[in-house]
């Protein structure tokens, strides 16, 4: 009986659709939206709530529901933890119909996600993840890594800050995949320049208090003092070095990642001159406040950080390639994707490479001092804009078995 | 050898909270029998607090750190009189549900309006800087936090093992009547015993604030370890649950130094061997 009310309803919805016929090839007759994020922890505010947001901004945005396509949109809290992750991955593609997952900031959990993606055959459109292995090698055909990588956030501000004479490293880490692949991207990059590493710390992610660390930092005289870690990590280690006079005794901190929600959280007053590589800033162009201005109306007054932007710009793609395919088909969308160019408001034109990889220029942005900032979330100074070609690892080197 | 020095002292720095949150949590065990999971965010709520004083009263530090615990400790006793009360007669499980599902809530709340990635509070303009001890950079504000936090747990100690005040709460838990009996209010002095209990993790709060982001879920990751540390240094034991804060602070500083992969389960390590041990806690009667 349930079963017969569910296709009679199935043949109310199609039939509701003059272009239902074009749909044939759309399963269920419904893109299905998962965003799987962190909405209780430490990138809540990064991702979190402003990921859906992002996400139904794309829908509305990108205007596909009026051509007759139905979109649903769900979200969970992966809590950060891999096995909930892959467990939750697994619950939409099996039985909620998920046709895509979307954001999964924590490379732990996304490259959980880009495995149990590729086994399902569904697509998997990464924002919040860092980790290089997704598409080095842990590449997949039905994964495209749109916002940002460890190597890219390496060579903008690891190599800025080499050739700007900060050639001694000691690296305070995150103690898990993202942690540990943003060190071994930034070391490398620290070494071809001719720099050199003096030590290293693995600090257990949500750790509070870095004091211990930036101890053993300052004992190195290492000049930079690299923080390969993220969100609340990030902001306690800053706050924190400024409390021990890191700075002032003459090391500098790099912070390795760090999202605008970072900076705001820390006030300008403690993250003035930080040097952070970006791929989209709010504050560019008239399209990029236009979007800032209406997702910060829906997620907290929260100005969008480079992960949200991604989700929303990724979506839109992906919604261009479904159309372009009549097909929600998650091997075949992505290889689509991958076939056609990117044009978006907000990261402008791109490409995405065989390997999953997302191109487009990324941005050496100095974080402001509190006279130069004039109005909310005015916080970042252009330095250098790294054009889309250098900005992410060359095609060869990431060991990636699509790559031929 | 120097950096083995400055790794003891942040230790016991970091000890110096776990003394602070644990005795709360002891005091208000040892004498009212309720495990209380709130704590936590009680000592979150004490930070923001403080936060809320300075940025939309212009009320500064010093006056936070009394305003706050008195303010918060206020919380505690609506939360004691209106529903703890009811509790007594149960398990301590019930206590136990109950507190733990209003910490969530009250967390929830806080994250909802305010974000994960906390509010920032500055050090205090005469406890800023540091002085440099030869073997470390002492910032001035930490130091200022071993002596307030020791002179917070020894008074609290005092008051409770050696005053006349003290042996009245003491009587009262182990016979209530009889107290009673004798014209003491035993539920009004458990309200207040509560309600101070809390006011010790709001203070806590205060002076966690400039060292850490005012942060929603800044008692959410505390929590836990301190559980460890009054479990480890004996249920209900005052001078137990100081001495071990102390004492898991300078074994947890010592372990980021020797093996920082580790530090965060350490204390947990030490739980696990000190309960096969002695199930009672290092300091701990068995009853």
């Amino acid at each position: 009986m349930k079963a017969l009310k569910r296709s009679l309803l199935a043949l109310a919805i199609a039939g509701t659709f003059a272009a239902g016929a074009a749909q044939a090839q759309i399963s269920d007759n419904m893109i299905k939206i998962g965003v799987l994020t962190d909405m209780s922890s430490l990138y809540t505010d990064l991702a979190g709530a402003g990921s859906v947001a992002a996400a139904r901004m794309a829908v509305e945005d990108s205007g596909i529901e009026k051509r007759g396509y139905k979109v649903e949109i769900i979200s969970a809290d992966h809590q950060n933890k891999p096995d909930v992750g892959s467990a939750l991955a697994r619950q939409w593609y099996d039985v909620d119909k998920v046709d895509v997952i979307v954001d999964v900031p924590n490379s732990g959990v996304a490259l959980a996600v880009n495995q149990i993606t590729r086994d399902k055959g569904k697509a998997f459109l990464a924002s919040g993840p860092a980790s290089s292995d997704l598409t080095g090698k842990a590449c997949s055909p039905n994964t495209v890594h749109w916002t940002y990588d460890t190597w890219m956030l390496a060579n903008g501000t690891g190599g800025a800050i080499v050739k700007s004479g900060g050639d001694s490293w000691f690296f305070i880490t995150a103690d898990y995949a993202f942690g540990l692949a943003l060190e071994r991207d930034t070391e490398a990059v620290v070494l071809k320049n001719g720099g050199k590493v003096l030590g290293k710390v693995r600090a257990p992610i949500n750790t509070q208090d870095f004091s211990s660390f930036l101890l053993q930092a300052q004992a190195s005289k290492a000049k930079i003092i690299g923080l390969a870690n993220a969100g609340g990590d990030t902001t306690n280690s800053i706050k924190q070095a400024a409390e021990f006079g890191i700075v002032k005794g003459g090391q500098n901190l790099a912070g390795l990642l760090v999202f605008l929600t970072d900076v705001h959280s820390l006030g300008l007053a403690t993250a003035q001159g930080l040097i952070i590589t970006n791929t989209f800033y709010w504050d560019t162009n008239d399209q990029t406040r236009a979007f800032a201005k209406r997702f910060a109306a829906l997620d907290k007054g929260i100005y969008p950080t480079m992960v949200h932007a991604g989700v929303y710009a990724s979506l839109l793609h992906y919604f261009k390639a479904v159309e372009a395919l009549k097909s929600d088909d998650g091997t075949k969308v992505i290889a689509k994707m991958k076939e056609m160019p990117t044009d978006d408001p907000l990261f402008g034109k791109g490409s995405i490479r065989v390997d999953g990889r997302k191109i487009h220029p990324a941005y050496l942005v100095e974080v402001k001092k509190p006279s130069e900032s004039k109005y909310p979330w005015d916080y970042y100074k252009v330095r250098a804009t790294i054009p889309a070609d250098q900005a992410f690892r060359p095609l060869a080197d990431g060991g990636c078995f699509l790559v031929k | 050898m120097q950096a083995l020095f400055g790794q003891l002292l942040i230790g016991l720095i970091n000890g110096s909270f776990y003394a602070m949150l644990s005795l709360g949590l002891a005091v208000i065990f040892g004498l009212l029998n309720i495990i209380n999971f709130t704590h936590g965010a009680q000592y979150m709520m004490g930070a923001f607090c403080a936060w809320f004083l300075l940025n939309k009263a212009g009320v500064g530090y010093w006056w936070a750190l009394l305003i706050a615990p008195v303010v918060v400790g206020a919380v505690g006793v609506l939360i004691e009189r209106t529903m703890l009360s009811r509790l007594y007669k149960l398990d301590h499980l019930y206590g136990l549900l109950l507190t733990f599902g209003l910490a969530l809530i009250i967390q929830g709340l806080f994250r909802n309006d305010f974000g994960s990635s906390g509010l920032p509070y500055q050090i205090p303009l005469e406890l800023a800087g540091g002085v440099n001890l030869g073997f470390m950079f002492l910032p001035i504000y930490r130091a200022w936090v071993i002596v307030a936090s020791l002179v917070v747990c020894f008074s609290t100690w005092y008051v409770i093992e050696r005053t006349k005040l003290g042996s009245y709460l003491r009587a009262a838990t182990e016979n209530p009547v009889l107290v009673q009996a004798f014209g003491v209010n035993v539920p009004r002095m458990i309200t207040l015993t509560f309600g101070f209990g809390v006011g010790l993790a709001a203070l806590a709060g205060v002076m966690a604030a400039p060292i850490y982001q005012v942060n929603p879920l800044m008692g959410a990751d505390l929590i836990i370890v301190v559980f460890a540390v009054v479990v480890i240094g004996g249920m209900g034991s005052i001078m137990g649950a100081i001495l071990t804060g102390f004492g898991l602070g300078i074994v947890e500083g010592l372990t980021k130094y020797f093996y920082p992969e580790a530090s965060n389960t350490v204390i947990f390590v030490v739980m696990v061997i000190v309960l096969l041990f002695r199930p009672a806690g290092l300091f701990g009667r068995e009853r």
